[in-house]
């Protein structure tokens, strides 16, 4: 029965579009990373296998402190974003719908919905007059910017989580006296906890990998990996470039992976 | 209801608002809120060094479709703005329709796999979705640059003597930007794909129906929520789009992301900055309230 409804679905030509489809998209990321590696600085010159860019990259002040900064940004924007993420969750799951949740669905899944240039021109002249008016600058607006823009993605894997969880767990536990606060800590908590961490990763790749918001934000010298790379470009082109890509998109891939095996837990 | 139930609801309702409140606090200072600074300084007078000056003008709204030319002081339409617009508008349709005509057989490929090599091919298609847009457009650039490996690969076949100049064109945003967004259109096809009731192919193929006719009698309808679903999601980054026009515009061929980033730096024209961000914020919102139309009217006839 299920063999037949492969043969029904085969749709002429479908596959073929498909697979070059995935040849169209790993084709330039492949490119990138091979170029990495190339002791010459022009494409159509390849000299030989070198880690050269990578140690060039490596020994850039500029770039270890923009790498520094992105991480710092990073985790902080992710630890902040999944703790109001998952207290969100919490309040809007699980229970009858209350007056006003659609409003905080909207307001979660804000910045989803306007473009990013639009929120980084706004961020930009709120925070350009509290700069002005209280003269603190720092990473604290990068932060909250950052912050505010992860919600929505570790909102979504713990709020699946919550949905498919068995209330009868919690039930049970409270049947057995335990406390609200006891009910929480040792039976809803670890089994949210895959949700958790796989929301705390997301926020942290998003973060990771914004541009438009924090070039726009960001006062001088507070260049994140990204900015670095998009005022690089203006430049010149070179290979250390490459390396850099490469760098972060090993962090991507890495974390992703490490997303797919826990929420894949699930079933 | 007894009063004890009602009670509880009450204590239900309020306990979600009260966990929910500081992520809406956040978002309100850092995300929604910002919005109204825009909508004030598109109303402000423009100051001459940048920034503005406190007093009240429209002069920021209408500098849209108007410049005043100095010697004359007449107003002439600004056909600069004009072009920018037009050109964010095509070139976002296109790589909303190319998206769909490549991601739709994609999607239906990744759907009608077995179940472990379909978590394989999703995956495949997730790890592009989370890679860095700079580094995508990136990738893309170093695809079609003058000195590209597309350049390099043509030469040598011995197809083109010259190289081909792609890259700061119109056509080199359009590549960049259907590569960049054309997972955001392939998962949420697949999504829909995959809830699609395969007997039904079955029963059309029964019932004598060709393949094209259940193409687009069958299998397109029932999709439908995951193409507009996908279009949506394509077509508002694309038109917002700043770093893929920059990075493969090189400066001259702007969007409006572009233009709006101008009037922050060297145009200095604040308010009209504002004008044009509250613009795109406007088509962007009408597009998604068509979406919550549409997927509203599908969910009741469903």
């Amino acid at each position: 029965m299920a063999k037949s409804s492969f043969q029904v679905a085969r749709l002429p030509g479908f596959s073929t579009v498909a697979l070059l489809a995935f040849l169209a998209l790993y084709v330039p990321i492949l490119t990138l990373v091979v170029y990495s590696f190339n002791s010459e600085t022009t494409m159509g010159n390849w000299g030989e296998f070198s880690w050269k860019w990578y140690e060039r990259a490596w020994d850039n002040q500029a770039v270890k402190d923009a790498t520094l900064r992105s991480l710092i940004i990073a985790s902080f924007a992710a630890v902040f974003s999944t703790a109001l993420a998952t207290m969100a969750a919490l309040g809007t799951t699980r229970r009858r719908s209350f007056k006003g949740q659609t409003f905080i669905y909207v307001m979660i899944n804000q910045p989803l919905m306007v473009p990013e240039i639009v929120t980084a021109v706004a961020l930009m002249i709120l925070f350009g007059l509290i700069k002005t008016i209280t003269g603190v600058h720092g990473l604290g607006y990068l932060i909250l910017a950052h912050t505010a823009f992860c919600i929505p993605f570790a909102y979504l894997p713990i709020r699946a989580r919550l949905e498919g969880m068995d209330l009868t767990l919690e039930t049970a536990a409270a049947d057995l006296y335990a406390s609200p606060w006891a009910t929480f800590r040792r039976v809803t908590l670890p089994i949210l906890m895959p949700g958790v961490i796989a929301g705390l990763m997301l926020a942290f790749v998003v973060s990771l990998d914004d541009v438009v918001i924090t070039e726009f934000v960001k006062s001088a010298g507070q260049d994140t990996l990204p900015t670095y790379m998009l005022g690089q470009m203006r430049r010149q082109l070179t290979p250390e470039i490459n390396a850099i890509s490469t760098g972060l998109l090993v962090i991507t891939v890495v974390l992703l992976t490490a997303f797919f095996l826990l929420t894949r837990k699930k079933d | 209801m007894s009063p004890a139930e009602e009670a509880q609801i009450k204590q239900s309702a309020r306990n979600g608002w009260l966990l929910s409140l500081p992520a809406i606090v956040v978002l309100t200072i850092a995300a929604s809120g910002p919005l109204l600074i825009i909508l004030l300084y598109s109303f402000l007078e423009g100051g001459t060094h940048g920034n503005v000056v406190w007093s009240f003008s429209t002069e920021g709204w209408s500098s849209i479709l108007w410049t005043k030319d100095i010697f004359t002081d007449s107003y002439v339409w600004a056909d600069a703005h004009l072009a920018i617009f037009w050109r964010s508008v095509k070139l976002s349709l296109m790589t909303t329709l190319i998206t769909f005509v490549v991601g739709f057989p994609t999607a239906w490929f990744i759907a009608t796999r077995p179940p472990k090599a379909r978590a394989f091919w999703l995956f495949l298609i997730t790890i592009p979705f989370w890679t860095n847009l700079l580094i995508r457009t990136y990738a893309i650039n170093e695809v079609i640059r003058v000195e590209g490996v597309l350049n390099l690969a043509l030469m040598q076949l011995g197809i083109i003597a010259e190289p081909l100049r792609l890259i700061y064109t119109d056509t080199a945003i359009f590549i960049g930007m259907a590569y960049v967004y054309l997972p955001l259109m392939v998962l949420p096809l697949f999504a829909a794909i995959d809830r699609f009731d395969m007997r039904l192919l079955e029963a059309s193929y029964d019932l004598y129906a060709s393949r094209w006719h259940i193409l687009r009698k069958v299998i397109l309808p029932i999709v439908k929520p995951g193409i507009i679903a996908g279009s949506i999601l394509v077509f508002v980054p694309s038109l917002g789009a700043y770093v893929t026009p920059r990075v493969l515009g090189g400066g001259k061929q702007m969007m409006i992301g572009n233009l709006i980033e101008l009037q922050f730096g060297q145009g200095k024209n604040w308010p009209l900055g504002a004008a044009l961000s509250l613009t795109l914020l406007l088509i962007v919102t009408v597009a998604l309230l068509y979406y919550v139309r549409v997927a509203n009217g599908e969910k009741k006839h469903g």
